[in-house]
């Protein structure tokens, strides 16, 4: 559901022009623990990653609500939901918008998963996980699979114009699953 | 971590079960996964036809259903329709149609313009009512997803993902690279 015939390239140079900054951050990556976090989702509720301790947990960092790649990518991964939950995964969407902004945007998209609100202090997860954008104020569009056991196993930073898709996660997940089926029998 | 200049490939290659226009032996092969009912996707349509008209021979294209039925109600039923139509041999008539009628695409159009083709609007209706090709369409998307479909349209050009613009102009100069690399 692009919205432009011409959108894949605009939006390209238009993220480039917003967010001028480029990547700096070190992102965590395979074989690091998931640093823990607790996060806001609804005005008075909140997830922490322990929470999902057993279950792989997928985080998918972006930019903002309401701009048109988020919206594609977080439509795409809402219609993938079913896919990701026969792995036995969570997903978790997180941007720094505040939580009335997620309900708002999460109500619009129909979404069926939880966005996190990394409002308070602003980006702090996404700069534990090593992908903030600090002179624009916004994190990068990032992908982090981690396993049961909180270790990051797979990690991913799209060029923050370009709409990652899901291939990378499923891979990941299918991964994961294959090995917990080895080590049970 | 996967680098930033990695390409998305078509995870499955097109085989018998697609809906196929053009030489099976053409330079040139086009896959778009769709959705019937998406804006971006009607606005592609005719811009499809003109690249086959430009290119003719040369030109192979698939279509694969994508339907975003979160977002677009009646998008699961549209591509159900068409397949429907297709097992009658009527899968590109009905296929342009929907895209050409896309604010006509509750259950009872779908039904009218099946029986425009000629086709038994009961027995179509009723397919998709029993979700008789749910399993196709799913496989159709699922094997987007592994491909690396990122919205609706996206566009293959011989297996490599086309991440460039969709206008005609774009298209076909992308085509026509694809063609000078063989």
């Amino acid at each position: 559901m692009n919205n432009g015939a011409n959108q894949t390239e605009s939006n390209k140079k238009k993220y480039d022009r917003l967010y001028p900054e480029g990547r700096k951050a070190k992102t965590l990556e395979a074989g690091a623990a998931a640093p823990e976090f607790t996060l806001k989702t609804t005005p008075d509720q909140a997830v922490n990653l322990n929470d999902f301790r057993g279950q792989p947990v997928v985080l998918a960092f972006y930019p903002a609500d309401w701009s048109p790649v988020c919206g594609d990518q977080m439509a795409l991964y809402n219609e993938i939901l079913p896919e990701f939950q026969k792995l036995g995964a969570e997903l978790l969407g997180i941007s720094v918008d505040g939580v009335w902004c997620h309900a708002a945007f999460a109500r619009d998209r129909k979404l069926h998963f939880p966005l996190l609100s990394d409002f308070e202090p602003k980006g702090g997860l996404a700069r534990t996980y090593g992908v903030y954008r600090e002179a624009d104020g916004v994190s990068e569009r990032a992908l982090f699979v981690i396993d049961g056991e909180g270790i990051i196993r797979w990690s991913h930073v799209s060029p923050i114009g370009v709409n990652p898709g899901a291939a990378g996660i499923l891979s990941a997940l299918e991964r994961l699953q294959k090995k917990e089926n080895e080590v049970a029998a | 971590m996967k680098s930033f200049t990695e390409v998305e490939r078509l995870a499955v290659p097109v085989s018998k079960r697609d809906h196929v226009q053009g030489p099976s032996n053409a330079f040139l092969t086009l896959v778009e996964y769709g959705d019937y009912e998406c804006p971006a996707c009607g606005m592609a349509h005719p811009i499809v036809k003109a690249v086959q008209e430009s290119l003719g021979d040369r030109l192979r294209f698939v279509f694969r259903n994508f339907p975003l039925a979160q977002v677009h109600p009646h998008a699961e039923h549209a591509a159900e329709a068409a397949e429907a139509a297709g097992v009658r041999g009527a899968f590109w008539p009905m296929h342009d149609v929907l895209f050409e009628n896309q604010d006509a695409l509750e259950d009872e159009d779908l039904a009218r313009h099946a029986a425009a083709l000629g086709l038994d609007q009961a027995q179509v209706l009723a397919e998709i009512e029993s979700e008789a090709h749910a399993k196709r369409v799913r496989d159709d998307f699922m094997s987007g997803v592994k491909s690396g479909v990122n919205g609706t349209p996206t566009f293959f050009i011989n297996g490599v993902r086309h991440d460039g613009g969709y206008d005609l102009p774009h298209l076909l100069s992308a085509l026509e690279e694809a063609a000078q690399e063989k």
